[in-house]
């Protein structure tokens, strides 16, 4: 069922907005841990990894606001909507947790931006296939540091493993949209643009498979569905409450009243 | 065609902000000089990380760097393809690193197919050139750089990492 915030217009825009609005989301996210780290070395890894998802999503937003072509910038598109224009997953938005679900979530969604950002290095739109091209050398970084971090945590204490294994418990339910595919975005894939979310499923279910095992944590059992769609325009409650601290400025202090950025 | 020879010759001199032992050229991140006959300056520039912080500030200093010696006119074009990596980075450059304390990437950049529980490098002490280091955090003061500690002479160093 689609909601009034549901649009098959400009399906191009849509694609890129969705990519740009996961790295800014995401990159939000690790943004928090700045001085909350478990220690001084993390709280720096904390603010690289959230400077290389800005970055991206600047790269993304800015081609995005040449896409709908109304003379906006990617600072409008990141300040100036509100949730229901969010096309991010709800993987990302989810809270931090702890330590141990942090990473199950930097480990799921760094895999999965991986494999969704190596597919579209070839993408027939050479805007995209630069941008990620680009991108993909930070996350296999930003891979490399969250299963890193998966194994330390699982092959740790007890109470390490089951923090971690906590973690997956609780976002399991979120894999299932990272893979929903509407049929624009099929459309957008077999114009060798985009890749096709349910396309990514395999390689990314083998790859948490190697790592969840070698980590010593189970796959929750989930079967998942669904919840609700970005692309209907919904979120979990949470992505409000991050919207309202990094909007704040913005919206109290518009370009159109003279603040300049 | 006009000579970008003395421009070229500018850039030598413009450092990198975060990194000052190595200019823009010892970088990479300079693709292409060109000038038209109207006497306008274009310069190709690439970015290291998406999100650098200092990109819009190296994008300054050149400008600068070429409006002062005579181009009033000077046009800095971002160009993202091909993507930078540390391979970029000169031979000349990666000696300049070392004598700043901070050891060179190891090897070729990964092709982007690096093994998912990648190892961490063997980095050899800019101090001693020991090989017997260790990596303390996978990321440093910079988003180019990670921490490591020399177990032999005991210093810490930065390691310029390899992407």
């Amino acid at each position: 069922m689609n909601s009034p915030y549901y649009t098959e217009e400009n399906p191009h825009y849509q694609y890129v907005l969705g990519l740009g609005d996961d790295a800014l989301i995401l990159g939000q996210r690790w943004a928090e841990w700045l001085s909350k780290g478990p220690n001084l070395e993390l709280d720096i890894a904390s603010s690289n990894l959230s400077l290389d998802l800005f970055g991206q999503a600047d790269l993304w937003l800015t081609y995005a606001a040449e896409l709908e072509g109304q003379g906006k910038d990617s600072d409008d598109l990141a300040f100036l909507r509100d949730t229901v224009d969010f096309r991010n997953h709800w993987l990302v938005e989810q809270p931090n947790g702890d330590w141990g679900m942090t990473t199950a979530r930097m480990v799921m969604f760094s895999i999965y931006q991986f494999i969704r950002y190596e597919r579209l290095s070839k993408s027939s739109d050479v805007r995209i296939a630069e941008i990620a091209s680009k991108a993909i050398k930070e996350v296999t970084y930003h891979r490399r540091f969250s299963s890193e971090w998966c194994m330390r945590l699982g092959q740790g204490t007890e109470e390490s493993n089951r923090r971690l294994q906590t973690g997956f418990n609780e976002l399991w339910r979120f894999v299932a949209e990272l893979f929903e595919t509407p049929a624009w975005e099929r459309a957008l894939a077999e114009d060798g643009l985009a890749v096709a979310s349910e396309d990514l499923r395999e390689e990314w279910d083998q790859a948490m498979h190697e790592i969840m095992d070698a980590a010593g944590v189970v796959r929750p059992e989930t079967t998942g569905r669904v919840i609700g769609s970005r692309h209907n325009g919904h979120h979990s409650e949470h992505l409000g409450h991050l919207l309202c601290e990094m909007q704040f400025l913005q919206k109290s202090y518009p370009k159109s009243s003279g603040a300049v950025w | 065609m006009v000579d970008t020879g003395l421009i070229w010759k500018r850039l030598e001199t413009v450092m990198d902000p975060e990194v000052p032992a190595l200019s823009v050229l010892d970088l990479g991140i300079v693709r292409d000089v060109r000038i038209t006959h109207e006497g306008h300056v274009q310069v190709d520039v690439t970015p290291t990380y998406s999100g650098c912080p200092a990109t819009e500030l190296i994008h300054t200093i050149i400008q600068a760097a070429i409006e002062t010696s005579g181009y009033p006119q000077v046009a800095i074009n971002s160009v993202l393809s091909p993507a930078w990596t540390t391979d970029w980075i000169t031979e000349e450059g990666r000696a300049k690193l070392k004598d700043y304390g901070i050891a060179a990437p190891v090897g070729m950049a990964s092709s982007g197919k690096a093994v998912l529980f990648g190892a961490s490098p063997i980095v050899e002490c800019p101090q001693c050139d020991s090989n017997h280091t260790e990596c303390v955090s996978e990321f440093g003061s910079t988003a180019c750089k990670s921490m490591y500690r020399c177990k032999d002479c005991l210093e810490p160093f930065e390691y310029f990492k390899c992407i």
